[in-house]
């Protein structure tokens, strides 16, 4: 038998030093931190698995992670089967194309603080275009910084705003590549626009939406600025999800070990529910 | 079942597909519609299956006119010259998708998707997606939705094109009895002249967006009613050629003539077109071939049983079709010997007047 050929090895070597340093290394310190209890000047105390322990006991956790979980669960159900619609709704062909496609690219493309702040103008009671408009003019009481579902509200209507497009142009990329001839085959079977998406179209967007989905998730779960800057996690602690509760504990409070804990806590779970969504959306492929 | 096209025409920005047509056509044989490639036999189809808007005219289907009716009702099928399955889907659930569609219940389906299966030998493929199958097998499948349905109107738009060349044998063969005592009309299109012979029936000629003479495959065949269908009609193409008649002589060139008889003997003296086909032209003389021709040879094929000779005389280059080999050399000048009673006589419009 022929000796394996080693030398492959080696063209992994970088691969490997890269994924070390932005990935290994720096999730090691957490790790390390993790286990410790800090009181400054880099002093250092054994603490075990307890700040993972009390974590998990913790109210405050599970108040912020429960806000977290409703957050996505809501932005992914408004904005997977929108980003559907909208993408159905949009021209396969002629000028409108590009003018849509543009319209759409738009809001990704402004950074998300940027986004935070402008939403806060746009919402402030008296001034805010939204604010004055729905106090003044319709005369629906509105205010973000007061009310919690008005907090709520603005929140999602932000991310929907700034994140819709995302499954617009993957679920619109899946759609144009499905030929004319199926289209054909389905109006020949007598299938109606249901039958149509159902069978066609849905199964031909499965592997787009399954990446929209994913990001959809992890850019969802894992949201900070935006929020932080519009609502700074109020009014209270109503919009605290668990991204700026992490923040608080550890540049607030500088809860180095607590806030490693829990860190490695929310990386679990992000990589769970993704690797949930992966396996469930991919089932039928393998099979 | 009939399917009838009353004066329809199609145009795509002012450009014309299809020329004011009429065509009827009737369940129980294959409608064949032969033309070259752009000739509008796609375009033709598209029409009757209502997949494309048309200009003008009428469509009717058993008297029933169907002309704004959508495609999802006229209760069709389509076959195309690609495969197209669900690529998603078992090669069961294809064959099943228009009987699903049209809310049958899961017995009936199984029943009639069997059954297909087993006329086009599908049975252990039913679990395997399309993609698993080879091409034959996936136009097999795409052949059993149509046939699984039963529609008004099956459209074979070159349906063995993209299959080799067994495959398209065994499947020719099979098709007429495939579609045989369904009652659905069945047309085919296709651009090879022997594929049309072979299936027989009625064909419908084509040729820049005109059906250019419909009716019986082998009358048609053996009675071009002008240029257009004789040229659409043959392979290897008719040879053509403009003689002068006078009196009861017909001169091709100056060494070549031979004399008229009958109708064409009555002709008014003048211009007019001929053409003959090549199985008429032969290398060797024969009792029938009374006419010598002298041209030079430039391409030979070879295809077993017969040979082809392209030979240039004059301006004109003609073809030779004889049975058996034949030991030409390229560029050598020899003798083709022609039966004059086989020639199709033209005036220089196109239309055939003997």
């Amino acid at each position: 038998m022929k000796k394996p050929y080693q030398k492959a090895w080696f063209f992994v070597l970088p691969v490997l030093l890269l994924v070390a340093f932005n990935a290994l290394i720096p999730m090691m310190t957490v790790v390390n931190y993790s286990v410790q209890e800090t009181f400054g000047n880099n002093l250092f105390f054994w603490e075990g698995l307890g700040w993972f322990e009390k974590l998990l006991h913790s109210e405050r956790f599970h108040a912020a992670l429960g806000r977290q979980f409703l957050f996505t669960a809501i932005i992914l159900a408004i904005e997977v089967p929108l980003g559907i619609i909208i993408a159905l709704s949009m021209p396969r062909s002629g000028f409108w194309v590009p003018v849509c496609l543009v319209t759409m690219a738009l809001p990704m493309l402004i950074p998300w603080n940027v986004v935070g702040a402008m939403w806060n103008i746009f919402t402030l009671p008296d001034i805010g275009l939204l604010g004055y408009l729905m106090n003044h003019t319709l005369g629906i009481a509105y205010d973000m910084t007061q009310n919690p579902f008005a907090a709520w509200a603005t929140i999602i209507v932000m991310d929907v705003w700034h994140w819709t497009s995302l499954v617009v142009l993957l679920s619109y990329a899946g759609l144009v590549s499905i030929p004319d001839a199926y289209y054909q085959a389905a109006k020949i079977d007598g299938a109606s626009n249901w039958a149509v998406f159902r069978y066609i179209q849905l199964p031909k967007m499965k592997q787009v939406l399954t990446i929209a989905i994913l990001l959809r998730f992890m850019d969802s779960f894992n949201i900070y600025t935006e929020v932080f800057v519009l609502t700074g996690g109020g009014p209270g602690n109503s919009t605290t999800l668990l991204s700026i509760d992490l923040v608080k504990i550890a540049l607030g409070q500088f809860d180095l070990g607590p806030a490693a804990a829990m860190s490695l806590i929310y990386f679990a779970i992000t990589l769970f529910v993704s690797w949930l969504f992966y396996t469930l959306m991919t089932k039928d492929d393998t099979n | 079942m009939t399917l009838e096209l009353k004066d329809v025409t199609k145009s795509v920005d002012g450009v014309t597909h299809i020329k004011q047509t009429s065509l009827t056509l009737e369940a129980g044989h294959f409608n064949v519609l032969l033309g070259q490639t752009g000739a509008g036999k796609t375009s033709l189809i598209k029409m009757m299956a209502g997949l494309d808007p048309i200009a003008g005219g009428q469509i009717f289907m058993d008297g029933q006119d169907v002309t704004k009716l959508s495609t999802q009702k006229r209760n069709i099928s389509l076959v195309h010259q690609f495969f197209v399955n669900y690529p998603h889907m078992t090669v069961f659930d294809n064959i099943a998708s228009p009987l699903k569609v049209a809310g049958m219940v899961k017995s009936e389906i199984q029943g009639r998707v069997e059954e297909a299966a087993d006329i086009l030998q599908l049975r252990p493929m039913l679990n395997r997606r399309p993609q698993e199958l080879s091409g034959g097998q996936q136009q097999r499948t795409a052949l059993a939705r149509a046939i699984a349905k039963e529609s008004r109107a099956v459209f074979l738009d070159e349906p063995l094109a993209n299959l080799d060349y067994k495959l398209r044998e065994e499947l020719r063969e099979q098709l007429p009895e495939l579609f045989a005592g369904r009652g659905a009309v069945v047309v085919y299109a296709t651009s090879e002249p022997e594929e049309a012979l072979l299936l027989g029936g009625y064909t419908a000629l084509m040729d820049d967006g005109c059906v250019t003479q419909f009716g019986p495959t082998a009358e048609i065949y053996r009675n071009p009613h002008n240029l257009a269908s004789a040229q659409v009609f043959s392979s290897p193409p008719i040879n053509a050629a403009t003689i002068t008649k006078q009196g009861a002589r017909a001169t091709l060139d100056a060494t070549t003539s031979w004399p008229l008889t009958g109708d064409t003997a009555n002709l008014q003296d003048g211009q007019y077109i001929i053409a003959i086909r090549p199985n008429h032209i032969s290398p060797n003389p024969t009792e029938q071939t009374s006419v010598t021709l002298t041209g030079t040879v430039l391409v030979t094929e070879l295809s077993g049983s017969e040979s082809s000779a392209h030979f240039e005389m004059g301006d004109h280059t003609w073809v030779s079709l004889a049975h058996g080999t034949h030991p030409y050399k390229i560029g050598e000048a020899r003798n083709f010997y022609m039966d004059p009673s086989a020639c199709f006589y033209f005036t220089p419009d196109g239309s055939l007047v003997a």
